[in-house]
């Protein structure tokens, strides 16, 4: 027999405090997933990171297309940082085919992953600051975010699904005076970039909410494979762009964005630093990429790789993005298996928010930069 | 042709407009007549400016316009038209609307956006009526488990207690719905109904996310109501009086602002948290609990909770202007009412237009009125303004800052004050008066 309860609030069990909230998947705080959240009062128990509503299959479906036809499907997962989800499937099978890219592609491409990475960057920036209820670090982003995407659309042809990245180099070339537009593009990010930086995390208030919250120590960091900026929050020098090169970013002088804190605010400062970081690159590049040359290596229509095995991976905007691509011969990947800094950063999610203020949770959750689209892949 | 009534003709229609007329004239011999018969017969009418009110004088007003002014006159004066159109809620439901306009083409602006656009033609002046009707439109859903007669009555709980918070608020020199002696008082009796119904809600609505925004709510009203009656008391000090239209006259010199200035931010702070805005929206944070004690409430409900929050927030600032800023206070803008329009009339051309009785309105209450709201509006603008600015703080952080620093600055500006009294700055004896 059950027992019937007054109308008002009823709790799994009539004498457990503990209240079990479904934040997700369809709830302002949640994007494309579920937290499974137990509070005691305001203060969090445990909490039940709950991924997966938004599979779609991505590696199954790379079995069954060859290398070129790969390319638009695999940049679904992250639209807004679709260069970069493409550069490691694209180095390898540059190294499954043996194909040498020329050098002008190699500074091409640095420059789009990286306007590639703002563009993300941006994106992310905009829905941390609604969730921590700041609408105008909502608008901001996104509408600086638009003249981002008109130099990649300049520069590729579409505006965030762009296809650019193919095996042998990249789709086609600049346009002329492409240099001229992004200095000047990048001189107004630059200034927005800082008063970002007044309203937002020179805020009093956002400082009194972010910083010593969600702690995440060195060893803990390591301990649970977190990658990316949650990584170089928690004071581990770790760039993939420093640490393992690809294509030209040796020849290229930036500095990693490491800091020491661990918390919320740190982990919420470091991908704007990049930000800046990144102006320094594409300028660094824009000087030293040929003037002239070939963009693309031709490759032959149907091309079958060596039966061999790849993994190559990249610094994306959410971390290190890997893709380990196994060939049998055939002109399909046999297996390709997507590595995603998203899913990592998640699972340190249970760890930093136990003991935490409901009120911590969108701070701390969007704070790991991670893209459910991705994760689910 | 035309598609909206295809089969139209012109036969059909003036056959139908003669149909019509038919039925009225015959409607209003057979019923409407008697009627009035019987209402001359049996009600005593007023008697308007030395003659009867009667329903043969009223088709006069439609050849003389001019004849009604006694009327109007005379209902104005009424304290119906009092509670429900001047000073009281339709005046303030109008500067609610105003408010909602405002705050929406002023945070666009911050936020490099155009806001509301295209409905009304004009910047989207149209946009809340368009917002108002679909939410009436739409339709509202009752949780299976709520506890129904609170449930419903709730809204309309919140406006009826900001419209009696309105009717405390004086607008103008005597115009004021409920001129109280305990005013002051009548202020935090009326603010403490809103935590009450708050928690209502949420526990009637029998769902977990409302259920813990009303909570927050509970604990943010509660925690600010202390310093907001606090930072009052310097005022009642120094005036002496408990009623608001006196403390508004006490301010004819200078604004009591310049002399607690600390009373007046701990208040101004103590406003944006009862009315839980930005930076102390908690108990509708959108991240973390949907919208708090409002998310079960949908179509027209949600839309009354929204106007009564917009009345409270126009009383809220009111109550400042009222307190710190000096009210109707204000250089006279308005030009005086001719005299020779009442005896002689205005002569525009052929027609001449002469308005026999008195002005409606007198100069003060133009005046005072014109001074009140652009300094309601101004209160206004500021509590808007930190929705553009700041994130929404933490309720730890918030109960640490109602709790421990507001109440110490209360604290703080009743010294102020009692120094003002005893140091003979002000009061009875003080050089300043």
């Amino acid at each position: 027999m059950t027992t019937q309860f007054p109308p008002g609030i009823q709790l799994e069990k009539e004498d457990e405090r503990i209240m079990t909230l479904n934040i997700g998947p369809q709830h302002p705080g949640s994007g494309h997933m579920r937290l499974i959240i137990k509070v005691d009062g305001d203060y969090i128990v445990s909490c039940d990171p709950d991924p997966g509503y938004v599979h779609r299959g991505e590696e199954k479906m790379a079995e069954h297309r060859n290398y070129l036809l790969n390319i638009p499907h695999l940049e679904r997962p992250v639209i807004h940082d679709s260069c970069n989800i493409l550069y490691p499937y694209c180095l390898a099978v540059e190294e499954l085919l043996g194909t040498e890219v020329p050098e002008r592609a190699k500074y091409i491409r640095v420059i789009a992953s990286e306007l590639n990475r703002c563009v993300y960057t941006m994106y992310w920036l905009g829905i941390y600051g609604i969730f921590l209820g700041h609408s105008t670090m909502f608008m901001w982003p996104m509408a600086d975010r638009e003249l981002l995407i008109d130099l990649l659309e300049a520069m590729t042809g579409a505006r965030v699904t762009h296809s650019f990245f193919i095996p042998g180099g990249v789709r086609n070339d600049v346009p002329p005076n492409f240099e001229d537009r992004v200095l000047r593009q990048l001189s107004y990010f630059e200034k927005r970039l800082k008063e970002y930086e007044d309203i937002f995390y020179q805020n009093p208030v956002l400082k009194s909410r972010t910083e010593g919250t969600g702690i995440l120590s060195r060893e803990d960091a390591i301990r649970l494979g977190v990658t990316g900026s949650v990584l170089r929050s928690a004071g581990v020098d770790f760039d993939l762009r420093k640490k393992e090169p690809y294509d030209v970013y040796d020849n290229i002088d930036f500095e990693t964005q490491v800091l020491k804190e661990g918390d919320s605010y740190a982990r919420s400062r470091v991908p704007y630093l990049d930000m800046l970081e990144s102006c320094n690159i594409i300028r660094d590049a824009l000087t030293k990429m040929p003037t002239s040359g070939s963009v693309r290596v031709k490759l032959k229509p149907n091309p079958k790789g060596s039966a061999d095995e790849v993994y190559r991976r990249v610094e994306s905007g959410r971390g290190s993005l890997g893709m380990y691509l196994v060939s049998n011969g055939t002109p399909q990947p046999y297996r390709l298996k997507i590595s995603v800094g998203s899913f990592r950063n998640i699972i340190c999610l249970p760890y930093l928010l136990k003991g935490e203020l409901l009120g911590n949770m969108p701070a701390v959750y969007w704070s790991l930069n991670y893209w459910p689209v991705e994760a689910d892949r | 042709m035309s598609t909206i009534a295809p089969k139209f003709r012109l036969g059909h229609f003036i056959a139908s407009l003669t149909d019509n007329i038919f039925w009225g004239v015959v409607l209003f011999t057979l019923i409407g007549l008697p009627i009035v018969f019987i209402v001359l017969f049996l009600i005593e009418l007023p008697e308007i400016d030395g003659k009867l009110l009667s329903p043969y004088l009223a088709v006069t007003y439609i050849a003389d316009p001019s004849r009604t002014l006694p009327i109007i006159q005379s209902l104005i004066q009424t304290d119906f038209f009092k509670i429900v159109a001047f000073p009281g809620f339709g005046f303030a439901a109008l500067i609610a609307g105003a408010t909602i306009f405002i705050e929406r083409k002023f945070l666009a602006k911050i936020q490099l956006r155009p806001g509301p656009f295209y409905c009304g033609k004009v910047e989207g002046i149209l946009q809340l009526m368009a917002d108002g009707l679909k939410l009436i439109s739409k339709e509202i859903i009752i949780p299976a488990k709520a506890d129904k007669p609170i449930f419903w009555a709730a809204p309309v709980l919140f406006v009826a207690t900001a419209a009696a918070f309105v009717s405390l608020i004086p607008v103008a020199p005597g115009w004021v719905v409920a001129d109280l002696d305990v005013g002051l008082i009548a202020v935090f009796a009326i603010i403490g109904f809103f935590p009450i119904i708050t928690i209502l809600v949420s526990w009637a609505a029998n769902s977990k996310f409302p259920f813990i925004g009303g909570i927050r709510a509970l604990h943010q009203m509660v925690s600010f109501e202390i310093p907001l009656i606090l930072s009052l008391l310097g005022i009642v000090i120094l005036t002496g009086t408990l009623n608001l239209s006196e403390i508004v006259a006490s301010q004819a010199g200078i604004w009591w602002i310049v002399f607690l200035p600390i009373g007046a931010i701990v208040f101004f702070i103590s406003i944006l948290a009862e009315l839980e805005r930005i930076p102390f929206d908690l108990p509708e944070a959108e991240s973390e609990i949907v919208a708090g004690w409002l998310t079960e409430f949908s179509g027209m409900m949600y839309g009354l909770v929204q106007l009564g929050s917009y009345v409270k927030l126009y009383a809220f600032a009111g109550l400042f202007v009222t307190l710190f800023l000096g009210g109707w206070h204000g250089p006279m803008v308005v030009p005086p009412f001719p005299e020779e329009i009442i005896t002689e009339g205005i002569t525009m051309g052929p027609i001449s237009i002469k308005i026999p009785g008195l002005p409606l309105f007198s100069q003060e209450m133009l005046n005072g009125t014109l001074w009140f709201v652009i300094k309601t509006m101004g209160v206004i603008m500021v509590i808007l303004l930190p929705r553009g600015v700041f994130p929404r703080i933490r309720i730890d952080l918030l109960l640490h800052v109602g709790w421990y620093k507001l109440i110490g600055l209360c604290f703080l500006n009743l010294f102020i004050a009692l120094g003002l009294i005893y140091g003979g700055v002000l009061g009875p004896e003080g050089f300043i008066q």
